[in-house]
């Protein structure tokens, strides 16, 4: 018998007057994953977490939550997840030691115990020293940090975070992404919404691509990405050789569609293993290669696949290996 | 029992974060002490007069008259600054915090309000304390202080009660700020400032049936008569009356806030 979801969704709907915000969602997330659930803003994923925590009714389809219905047993999942919501919700005007301990009474901590994990969360969390500061002075890598340590307070076997990340500079989003393998490492379930494609890639075990109020597309990263097929060699040469190339490269792959006259793209099946034998081929032909480089299908690939758009615009997403020849 | 002991001390740890958040922002401090301080030192030392109208009833001052009316508007403005801060703990995420832990939501307005009744036994004991200093007597003695000390933290709570529910339904600051005015007027359409018999048409028939002017008679008259047992009753009744529509409307405003999110 399989142990049950931590997160089980069927049909999950809901609508703001006309607007179905989220349309018919079917969900699972095991034990001990990190789902990661990816999609650009206005996509619905605020919508599914605040569902899933109890924060708004859903107008149709039934989701359990830590096993419990999220209408009928809505107290029951709040006392079995931590949730840190998208644009840390905190008090300005609170110092950081006020908020924990204020967490662990809402969580029900009796006193003396709440104090005690307050002082060994904001320890953890690298905010001791600034503990008795108010919220307000602090950084937004601060207060992410905070707000996470807040959701811990009572130790909940579930974890929602809703765009932890979102706004944070590259060094305050990576210690976030540590402190989330390490609460996954020690069991702990998490449902992480993201419209990071690295973050989904970095962290998630499995992921959900949502567009428009639906699931799109599921499964763990490489398995998303494998569906779009090999990765490819990208080689720019000079415009006299590429008949030859493109010659030579069919006997090793399929050629793919050129982006422009001095490019020729060859997929290849194993990878990073295979450009020795393209270079060995162009060489031994007297065919000079200005650069060359492996695309790896990335989850933007994936995004755009499934999709028609890109999640990140601004963004170079590609998973390459650049080899300068 | 665990739940009910978990509950209040979730309603204490609101109230003392309420508290401490109004004496953190001077904003919401202002209207509490400071306005009632200003109208009534200005009241006095210019009406003081009033008090030898034909019809104004037998007072030992002008103050001594003046210092319900005080207190009154210090705990309207308190409910009305409770519901602007919980408006913007709407608007700033915070109340998702308290709605997604594992409590009686209940509890969120009961805590609030008990910062804001916190709030009205210290307007209270303020203006208590600026009668005794400038001479005004407390006809009552202390039983009578304390009754109209109770009266005024119980009023504080009625109102914040309905700046609660303002606050749960349109989650907005500023519709909550702009009730601001309307506070003065039902207290100026009272008896909080001058008696009822002295006012003219409408106005005076508004403020013979105005809960405010119950509650005004039940804190004024063991400050310049001692305890009336009818006035106390009167004011328990309207108070009852205010607490009942704010839980109405506020159970009513969770549900909608729970509906729309």
């Amino acid at each position: 018998m399989s142990a049950p979801a931590a997160i089980a969704a069927e049909g999950l709907e809901r609508a703001f007057d006309d607007v179905l915000a989220v349309q018919g969602v079917d969900l699972e997330v095991a034990e001990g994953e990190i789902y990661g659930f990816l999609g650009p803003n206005g996509a619905g994923k605020t919508t599914m977490v605040r569902m899933l925590t109890t924060l708004l009714l859903p107008t149709g389809g039934r989701a359990t939550v830590a096993g419990y219905d999220i209408v009928r047993e809505a107290r029951q999942v709040r006392a079995s997840i931590g949730v840190a919501l998208q644009e840390a919700a905190l008090d300005p005007l609170m110092t950081g030691r006020e908020l924990i301990r204020l967490q662990a009474t809402l969580q029900g901590l009796p006193g003396g115990e709440g104090r005690q994990r307050a002082d060994d969360l904001l320890e953890r969390v690298d905010l001791a020293a600034a503990a008795d500061r108010r919220v307000g002075t602090y950084s937004g890598g601060m207060q992410r940090r905070l707000d996470l340590a807040a959701a811990l307070v009572h130790e909940p076997r579930l974890l929602f975070l809703d765009e932890p990340t979102t706004g944070l500079d590259p060094v305050s989003r990576k210690t976030i992404w540590e402190e989330v393998r390490a609460l996954n490492e020690n069991g702990t379930t998490v449902f992480l919404t993201t419209q990071y494609l690295e973050e989904a890639d970095q962290l998630a075990d499995n992921v959900g691509i949502i567009d428009s109020g639906r699931i799109v597309a599921e499964g763990t990263p490489t398995a998303l990405k494998t569906e779009l097929g090999n990765p490819h060699i990208r080689l720019q040469l000079e415009e006299g050789s590429i008949a030859a190339a493109e010659e030579i490269c069919a006997r090793i792959g399929p050629l793919l569609p050129p982006v422009d006259a001095k490019t020729v793209l060859v997929e290849v099946e194993h990878g990073a293993a295979d450009i020795p034998r393209v270079v060995r081929a162009l060489d031994e032909a007297g065919i000079e290669v200005g650069s060359l480089e492996l695309v790896r299908p990335s989850l933007d690939d994936v995004f755009v696949a499934k999709t028609g758009y890109h999640l990140e615009q601004d963004e170079d997403e590609s998973d390459s290996e650049a080899v300068a020849t | 029992m665990n739940r009910l002991v978990t509950n209040l001390r979730v309603v204490r740890a609101l109230g003392l974060r309420s508290i401490r958040q109004t004496f953190r922002r001077p904003q919401l401090m202002a209207p509490i002490i400071v306005f009632p301080t200003m109208l009534l030192a200005i009241q006095t030392g210019g009406a003081a007069g009033a008090v030898d109208l034909p019809g104004f009833p037998p007072v030992q001052s002008f103050l001594q008259f003046m210092l319900a009316g005080a207190m009154m508007q210090s705990l309207m403005l308190a409910g009305n600054s409770g519901g602007i801060a919980l408006a913007v703990d709407i608007e700033m995420g915070f109340t998702d915090r308290l709605f997604a832990a594992p409590i009686s939501r209940y509890t969120i307005v009961l805590g609030r309000l008990a910062g804001t009744g916190a709030l009205g036994l210290l307007s209270a004991l303020w203006f208590f304390a600026i009668g005794l200093v400038f001479g005004a007597e407390i006809e009552g003695g202390v039983p009578g202080a304390l009754l109209a000390i109770f009266l005024v933290t119980m009023t504080a709570m009625a109102v914040g009660g309905i700046g609660a529910a303002i606050a749960l339904r349109t989650g907005t600051a500023s519709v909550v700020q702009g009730l601001f005015p309307l506070v003065l007027v039902v207290l100026f359409l009272s008896s909080a400032f001058f008696p009822v018999e002295l006012m003219i048409e409408p106005a005076r028939t508004i403020a013979e049936y105005n809960p405010f002017s119950f509650i005004s008679e039940g804190v004024r008259e063991p400050i310049i008569a001692g305890v009336d047992a009818t006035d106390t009753a009167e004011a328990l009744l309207a108070i009852a009356g205010i607490v009942g529509l704010g839980l109405l409307l506020s159970a009513r405003a969770l549900r909608h806030r729970l509906r729309v999110g």
